[in-house]
């Protein structure tokens, strides 16, 4: 059997979906931000497909570009959770409504 | 053409490894098991004839990224298993579960009903293999998307500030804790 792009697609949208549900069902914070990194890395699969099945480069550029913005991503929201929970030991992301003013 | 092989492999991996992220308990073990699923990325990316991205994949993620998680975890002592049956909003996971399993069957709906998923016309550039590759890559960043990589090193600056901002201990906030201490 041949492994055409519809593979990669589907096993991108798999991996996207299960860091969302992820996402939505866990409460520390810092495994929210691991389920991003998962969302960003399913779609980063997509592209490197699409530039694979196009025979085009940009593709592979724009994968970069994700990457240094997940780096920064991670260095603010890491930032913020070591505030946070400084402040508020053992903290959930349920129990940060104090921000909504 | 890729080996069918590799490809369900490095796919059992991915999708062990995002399971495993979501549904362990103890924050370490997420980290761990997004390793296994970043190697598993880089693995197909390897297929995929992207070498440099999977070198930066393994060196950034795995290699920084995660050890920032893991070093953030280990600080904070938040390692504690959490128990996941504590939800202050029960109808949220059944809501979630949902959205995943309705999200994922739009998506693959779409992807296998569309028997070619890419109609656009294929580039005339190339993606050349080896370190040809490299090279394709380098001249399209430092070319066509040269203002976008400026912009990433501003954003890179912004980040490196702002964490420095976040994660510096409050001046202020220890005063007024001695303060009410004092007080009290």
């Amino acid at each position: 059997m041949e492994i055409t792009t519809g593979w990669y697609l589907v096993l991108g949208a798999l991996l996207f979906v299960i860091g969302g549900t992820g996402l939505l069902i866990r409460r520390n914070p810092l495994v929210m931000l691991m389920c991003v990194e998962l969302m960003l890395n399913g779609v980063n699969l997509t592209f490197v497909a699409f530039a694979q099945r196009l025979n085009d480069i940009g593709g592979q550029t724009v994968v970069f570009f994700v990457l240094v913005v997940a780096a920064a991503e991670v260095v603010v929201g890491l930032g913020l959770v070591v505030a946070i929970l400084r402040r508020q030991p053992g903290t959930t992301a349920d129990d940060l409504s104090a921000l909504k003013g | 053409m890729v080996d069918p092989i590799v490809f369900f492999i490095a796919s059992a991996i991915c999708l062990t490894g995002a399971f495993g992220v979501i549904l362990a308990r103890n924050p370490v073990h997420s980290a761990l098991m997004l390793v296994m699923t970043l190697f598993g990325i880089a693995v197909q990316f390897v297929a995929q004839e992207a070498h440099f991205l999977a070198a930066v994949q393994v060196i950034v993620y795995a290699g920084a990224i995660v050890v920032l998680f893991l070093f953030v975890i280990m600080l904070l002592g938040v390692d504690k298993a959490q128990n996941l049956e504590l939800s202050i909003l029960p109808v949220q996971r059944w809501a979630a579960l949902t959205f995943g399993a309705g999200s994922l069957a739009v998506l693959t709906a779409f992807i296998v009903n569309v028997r070619e998923p890419v109609t656009g016309a294929e580039s005339v550039g190339g993606i050349a293999t080896g370190s040809e590759n490299v090279r394709l890559l380098a001249r399209s960043l430092f070319s066509d998307y040269v203002y976008a990589f400026e912009l990433t090193s501003l954003l890179l600056v912004i980040a490196v500030i702002g964490a420095v901002v976040l994660a510096r201990k409050p001046k202020d906030t220890e005063m007024v804790s001695s303060d009410s201490e004092r007080s009290i």
